[in-house]
């Protein structure tokens, strides 16, 4: 049937902040759900509470409301829009939620709204687990041995009838948070507790384990008549009992026969009509090694992580087409946007080998306990194309960002055979280079697949590679013969794998390269292998005869991307990264990206005039530089991963637009930076290098405490402390030393100042700030970790300006031709600069959102000679908007088991959420709201363990929480000081005392909220450590800094007697 | 051993020699299908073809003798991208170089097969040769101009009628090379078969008084097929008539069709066929060089196929005679269009 013509305005639901589980995926689908309504005529509106995403962007759809996703503001915004429609499936797990709850609350009928798409009693059907073994039970499908269960007792009589292994699954949690594998009844008691908690409604799964078998996802679609397709099979690597989120994923499937394969494409077509998808959905199967023996584990009724996997893996836009499903087209009438003449009800075929690798935060977690199992703990993943297995592999492993071009691991070589074999039977993050040592040290490959599930075929695989490097360690340079080397690169080898392992450079395998002429041909990704004719522009890198890539004679620039989300390199970039091709297609330049990130926007084959999915690295970047011979290349909106190709690129004579790598070295070099600022007469807090434990003392008596301690060798917050007082700075520095005597720490002056930001672009005579931000957090805790406020608050008008002429003499002097990001310290109204980087920062979505002004836009015609006096934003500070816009960031640290919680120096969050208000309050209150950091009152009692140095500061909090009604609950210190002032406290033993104390008094959920400012020394750390994860871990909050807690009251204050909902203002961030 | 493919056109693609070393000439085609590749070397229809797989990792799961759709490969010659030497599956029970090697056909692999195919698709489906030597440009000519695939039907036929038995419905089956899987399929609702060489008078059919006429499908262009097409007229109006494939397009002509061949064919498991009676698509498995250019007089288009718009299905509008050009038995392939054997068996006078 073709539209259905009763469908004008569409209320679309975001997924909200970027969590573990829930990242730009959701961006991606979303941003293309959004353009296959608008396409359609249809009036679009959105509400996220997420600014970093495309998706709220005034080109994407109509009206946007950047507001907390709860039911209370949905429903504002449908009372507002009033839209005849709601879009279910695109919003994540989040959006399905309070679009089932909107329904069940009536909401959408006192509205006369209609769910579009998968209807709400299919998304039940597929999203409760009861409901949904009934279905099955009724087609025959058969699922895991399993039970829901709702409370402790009948939990361990289930699973005792069961037989341990069991694994405990939480309905309506987002990948897999508070569920487990529980190998006997004590570790039962611990994960069936959390997961009964955790879940929406208190209602877990306890399953028979099928741990071991192949887990294997097929991402189908089905229209209202009942046309149904199979987009793509993935297999995992990885067997079930890893979350397969972590698990290595190859598409399409390898070792399933037509037979096993067709088995399970019927089996989830038969699922798919039982409960009524109308749209794309999601279907996990595990499948019994050794037999035809299979069980479904579980469908996801909307587009998934696996979805955009699936529509990069093949070519084929699961989400415009699940969108123009619900907008009453069926499969057949919809075109297939690859070939343009065949329509998407066909099944992709793919003629390479596709590989996802996750990317785990754990490089910069070191505490983090890594294992794998079925909670999902990566950030964020990569996507690799390649003519095989071991290419494809290798380009995901590069991919990474970690620095690895082999399977080669030092710290795997250091490991005796039996601690490999305990690593990969107990899998973490670097299980791949423990098996691949494994296989190094000739340990038996059927041996291997035994202690992991791993099937044969891939070790194999993986021993191929490790065969070749072992052959090449054994290697010299005049031994690489032509067809050795072009066999070499087929098996996807880097130039950089290749001379380490042979011992000499890149750059000589290059040349060698280049001498015998082997050089990548590009490949199209067609949805049909090659047997219709195809127009998309989606290329990966093989060492095959035929390039299939026509190289235009338009002028063209190649646009980096950021690669896999990680913490610190979120959605921002890729914001920016999709805005550069924009701008730079509205000046009809031909635009090429190169990313390998299947979750983003960017790589979204038409987005870019090209896609290349292939690696970031220097040699990845140049073969594709050599090919396209473009004007010149832009990094700044990549992130480090792209700034850091910049003096390679250089030397190799490609023109990089914008700032250049002896400018961004400026930037990063300590020592040059100094003498800029020397130079400029900016101030910074003033620091120095040491060598030991008495001269860092020393030094730290001249400055004065506190004290900003770092590591020298690490960019960013990698390891910073600040100390406050010689025993913390003594314990800190000996650490430090003990681990790495070859390198100083450096050790600065602690302002404890106002912390100022701002996001500028220069053209080389001027420069416009398109906003001044202020940190609501003290100095010391990271920027992106930082409650942001923009228009300032606090700020004055001559420190404003001092921003504008410091920023102005940085972005001139550091010769900035593009972006700048600068943070300023206020400290005794003096202004200093703490922090320089010479790109697109995270900020920059955000302020473009609430300024107004298209910042990258600017900035990328910046960077093609064009002058900001001409672009009609002026120079200068842009003016300041009449919204308060404040950034509360988000963390996914309770999925990271070993984590610390508290906020310093070091980046933890891996989202954030904008809250918009007509003043400040307003604006706080929502950010509040939207991060789920509003103070709630279940119990009425807030834990306070202070340290020395807040105690005093605390004082006044403590009497405000109590006028506010809540009673506290201290530890001895804090208790004895608040009694002392005359307030009421309720003492708790410590963590050393004997029980009851406060860890019980946590895992009881008797308290709402901890408020722990930390101590520094070896015992009060890992106290304040337990204490803090334990709350995180029990769903309660922890607030670590005294700002956060201080405006937190304020905003309770001001809301709380009248907390009317109301009261409270939303606004269209979009066209009006 | 370094073996190379060469095009009629004169295109040479070098590769590893692999299975038996021994020249093969063939119609070179291409299949898309990602899993099946032991069901489409032994599918009949592939007769004197060389069959490239587009999917490049061919051969991990291995063979078996349960998937196999004739007793031996057909296929003339096979090419992939890489052959897999390390097989894993639970029913693997032979290795794929080693079950071609045994059954004397020829294959490359390191052939990059995704040029191959897009040659094959622009310039249409064309005749080749696989050779382990250096050969001339005329011995070329030559060996391409005398290859004929004309007498293929009689090269997979069953020699002698035989019988299979069942307590339902008696399908008198004409084999022109049928897929092990369609036999299967009937077996599955019950039905007794009389399985006739293709070679069959239509009283020999008659004479065993079935309940439907099954034309199956087989290799080569039907025209080629002038003997059976005759007898398909005597059996017209007198039996029930179904077929699939090759068995659909006589029966377009029997009737006064028209039957023209493809430019590069219809092979793979992803081909979207719209059931208009239904107004429903399925995926299906095709595999089909030749197609029903013009529908004969009184009958109806059933199906067509999503992509190009041929026909892919046909009904008599008075006749108990109906027939589709896409695989219902699959294998390889999606079993969506399943319940056109119980369509089949629905067809009566």
């Amino acid at each position: 049937m073709p539209l259905n013509k009763d469908i004008k305005k569409v209320l679309v639901i975001g997924s909200g902040p970027i969590v573990i589980g829930q990242a730009a995926e959701f961006d991606y689908s979303g941003t293309q759900a959004c353009e296959a309504l608008k396409e359609e005529g249809i009036e679009v509106v959105l509400i996220n509470s997420n600014p970093a995403t495309i998706m709220t962007d005034k080109e994407v759809v109509h009206k946007i409301y950047i507001e907390p996703l709860t039911i209370a503001f949905i429903e504002k915004v449908i009372a507002k829009e009033r839209p005849d429609s709601l879009l279910a499936g695109v919003g994540g797990q989040t959006g399905l939620n309070l679009s089932v709850e909107l329904y069940e609350m009536g909401i959408l009928e006192k509205y006369n709204v209609q769910v579009i798409g998968t209807p709400i009693e299919s998304i039940k059907k597929g999203e409760d687990r009861e409901l949904f073994r009934d279905v099955m039970k009724k087609i025959n499908q058969p699922c895991i041995e399993s039970e829901v269960i709702v409370d402790m007792e009948s939990g361990k009589a289930y699973s005792n009838k069961l037989g341990y292994p069991v694994i405990v699954r939480p309905a309506y949690t987002l990948a897999g948070t508070g569920g487990g594998i529980a190998n006997n009844e004590e570790e039962l008691e611990l994960i069936l507790e959390q997961g009964l908690h955790m879940s929406a409604i208190g209602q877990v799964l306890i399953e028979r384990s099928v741990k071991g078998w192949k887990e294997v996802e097929y991402e189908v679609m089905r229209d209202k008549q009942g046309n149904c397709i199979c987009v793509c099979n993935m297999e995992n690597i990885d067997p079930v009992g890893i979350h397969t989120g972590d698990s290595i994923v190859v598409a399409p499937s390898q070792t399933l026969s037509d037979k096993e394969y067709q088995m399970l494409r019927t089996a989830s077509i038969e699922i798919i009509n039982a409960v009524g998808i109308k749209g794309g959905c999601n279907v996990q199967f595990a499948l019994h090694p050794h037999s035809y023996e299979y069980a479904v584990i579980e469908i996801n009724p909307r587009v998934s992580r696996s979805s955009a996997l699936a529509s990069k893996a093949t070519g084929y836009p699961i989400a415009k087409v699940a969108a123009k499903i619900a907008l009453g087209y069926d499969l057949d009438e919809i075109k297939n946007e690859v070939t343009k003449k065949t329509f998407a009800c066909f099944e992709p075929s793919l003629d390479y080998v596709v590989v996802k690798i996750p990317k785990w935060p754990f490089d910069k977690f070191h505490s983090a306990d890594r294992q794998l199992g079925t909670k999902m703990m990566a950030t964020g993943e990569v996507m690799a194309i390649g003519s095989n297995f071991e290419a494809a592999f290798l380009k995901g492993i590069r991919s990474l960002d970690i620095g690895r071009y082999t399977l080669v691991h030092k710290d795997m070589m250091k490991l005796s055979l039996e601690e490999l074999k305990e690593k990969v039977k107990a899998p973490d993050d670097e299980r791949i280079f423990a098996l691949a040592e494994m296989i190094r040290r000739d340990y038996r490959s059927e041996m291997i697949t035994k202690a992991t599930g791993i099937d044969r075929f891939f070790v194999k695989k993986i021993k191929n590679i490790v065969e070749r490097e072992e052959m090449l360690k054994s290697y010299t340079l005049d031994m690489l013969t032509r067809d050795l080397l072009l066999d070499l690169k087929k098996m996807g080898f880097a130039d950089k794998g290749i001379a380490d392992l042979i011992g000499t450079s890149p750059e000589i395998i290059y040349t060698l390269r280049m001498k015998l002429g082997i050089k990548p041909v590009y490949n199209m990704v067609d949805t049909c292998a090659g047997e219709f004719e195809a127009l998309t522009p989606y290329y990966y890198s093989t060492y095959n005869a035929y390039d299939e890539v026509t190289v235009s004679n338009r002028s063209k620039v190649i646009v980096i991307g950021s690669g896999p989300i990680r913490i610190g390199q979120g959605i921002e970039f890729d914001y920016a990264s999709v805005h550069a091709v924009k701008a730079l297609k509205r000046m009809n330049i031909e635009t090429i990206i190169i990313n390998n990130n299947p979750e983003t926007v960017s790589t979204d084959f038409d987005i870019s005039d090209k896609l290349y999915f292939e690696p970031l690295t220097e040699e990845d970047v140049l073969n594709i530089i050599d090919k396209e011979k473009p004007e010149g290349i832009i990094l700044q909106f990549g992130g480090q991963t792209a700034i850091k190709l910049a003096k390679f690129l250089e030397g190799k004579n490609v023109a990089i637009l914008g700032t250049n790598s002896e400018q961004i070295d400026t930037a990063e070099n300590r020592e040059k930076f100094e003498a800029l600022l020397e130079e400029l007469n900016i101030e910074r807090p003033k620091g120095i290098a040491v060598w030991n434990v008495d001269s860092g003392l020393k030094e730290a008596e001249i400055l004065g405490y506190p004290i900003l301690v770092r590591p020298s060798y690490v960019l960013g917050g990698q390891g910073m402390e600040i100390t406050y007082t010689a025993d913390e700075l003594t314990y800190y520095l000996k650490n430090a030393f003990e681990k790495d005597s070859k390198n100083p720490v450096l050790i600065d002056k602690y302002l404890m100042g106002r912390e100022i930001e701002v996001d500028a672009i220069c053209d080389g005579e001027e420069i416009l700030i398109p906003g001044i931000m202020e940190h609501l957090e003290r100095a010391g805790v990271h920027s992106g970790d930082s409650i942001t406020m923009y228009p300032t608050q606090n700020v004055s008008a001559e420190i404003k300006e001092k921003v504008l002429e410091y920023t102005r003499k940085l972005a001139l002097g550091i010769g900035i031709q593009g972006m700048i990001n600068i943070q300023f310290i206020e400290y005794c109204e003096k202004l200093y600069v703490i922090e320089v980087n010479p790109r697109a920062s995270r900020t920059v979505p955000y302020i473009s959102k609430v300024s107004g002004v298209p910042i990258v836009d600017i900035a990328t015609r910046v960077m093609l000679g064009e002058k900001l006096v001409n672009l009609g934003y002026g120079i200068n500070v842009y003016k300041e908007p009449e919204l308060v816009a404040v950034k509360v960031p988000v963390f996914s640290t309770q999925k990271l088991p070993g984590v610390e919680v508290c906020l310093g120096p070091e980046m933890r969050s891996t989202g954030e959420v904008l809250g918009v208000g007509a003043d400040i309050n307003e604006a706080l209150y929502k950010g509040f709201l939207g991060a789920g950091m509003l103070l709630k009152k279940r119990k009425g009692v807030i834990l306070a363990t202070i340290n020395d140095n807040d105690k005093e500061e605390f004082l006044g909090i403590a009497k405000d929480l109590e006028v506010l009604g809540y009673s506290l609950m201290c530890t001895s210190g804090t208790a004895k000081f608040l009694k002392q002032a005359g307030l009421k406290v309720e003492s708790v033993r410590k963590l050393s005392e004997e029980e009851p104390n406060i860890l019980n008094l946590i895992k009881k959920m008797e308290v709402d909220l901890v408020i722990n400012t930390p101590t520094k020394g070896k015992d009060a750390e890992r106290e304040g450590f337990m204490i803090r994860r334990a709350a995180i871990e029990k769903n309660i909050g922890v607030i670590t800094v005294l700002d956060t807690i201080k405006t937190l009251i304020e905003v309770t204050k001001r809301y709380n007697s009248d907390f009317d909902i109301e009261n409270l203002k939303i606004y269209n961030m979009g066209k009006n | 051993m370094k073996a190379k493919l060469i095009l009629e056109n004169g295109m040479v693609f070098e590769g590893r020699a692999l299975g038996y070393m021994q020249e093969a000439v063939g119609e070179v085609v291409f299949n898309t299908g990602m899993t099946g590749y032991q069901e489409v070397m032994t599918d009949p229809s592939y007769y004197g073809q060389i069959v490239t797989m587009t999917y490049p990792l061919i051969g991990n799961y291995g063979l078996n003798l349960e998937d196999i759709e004739s007793k031996s490969p057909k296929v003339k010659g096979f090419i992939v991208r890489e052959a897999c030497d390390y097989p894993n599956n639970f029913r693997c029970e032979i290795k794929l170089n080693d079950y071609l090697k045994n059954n004397k056909i020829m294959a490359l692999d390191q052939i990059d097969t995704r040029w191959l195919t897009k040659v094959l698709r622009d310039s249409g489906t064309m005749k080749g040769i696989i050779t382990l030597e250096e050969v001339s440009e005329g011995y070329i000519k030559e060996k391409l101009q005398g290859f004929s695939n004309s007498d293929a039907v009689l090269n997979v036929t069953t020699k002698e009628k035989y019988t299979i038995a069942g307590k339902g419905k008696h399908v008198a089956i004409m084999d022109f090379g049928i897929k092990a899987n369609i036999i299967r399929s009937f077996k599955q609702r019950g039905c007794k078969m009389t399985i006739f060489p293709a070679t069959a008078t239509y009283a020999e059919i008659l004479a065993v008084n079935p309940d439907l006429v099954f034309l199956s499908n087989g290799p080569g262009d039907p025209e080629d097929l002038k003997d059976t097409i005759e007898c398909l007229k005597q059996l017209v109006g007198k039996k029930p008539i179904v077929g699939i494939c090759l068995g659909h397009q006589l029966l377009a002509l029997a009737l006064g069709g028209k039957t023209a061949k493809l430019k590069f064919g219809h092979r793979g498991c992803n081909h979207p066929v719209k059931n208009l009676e239904e107004n429903k698509v399925y995926i299906t498995s095709q595999n089909h060089g030749y197609y029903v250019e013009e529908l004969p007089i009184d009958t109806i288009a059933t199906h067509i196929s999503l992509n190009d718009g041929t026909v892919e299905g046909m009904r008599h509008k008075t006749l108990p005679i109906y027939s589709v050009q896409f695989h219902p038995e699959a294998s390889p392939g999606p079993g969506d269009a399943n319940n056109i054997f119980d369509k089949f068996l629905e067809v009566q006078i």
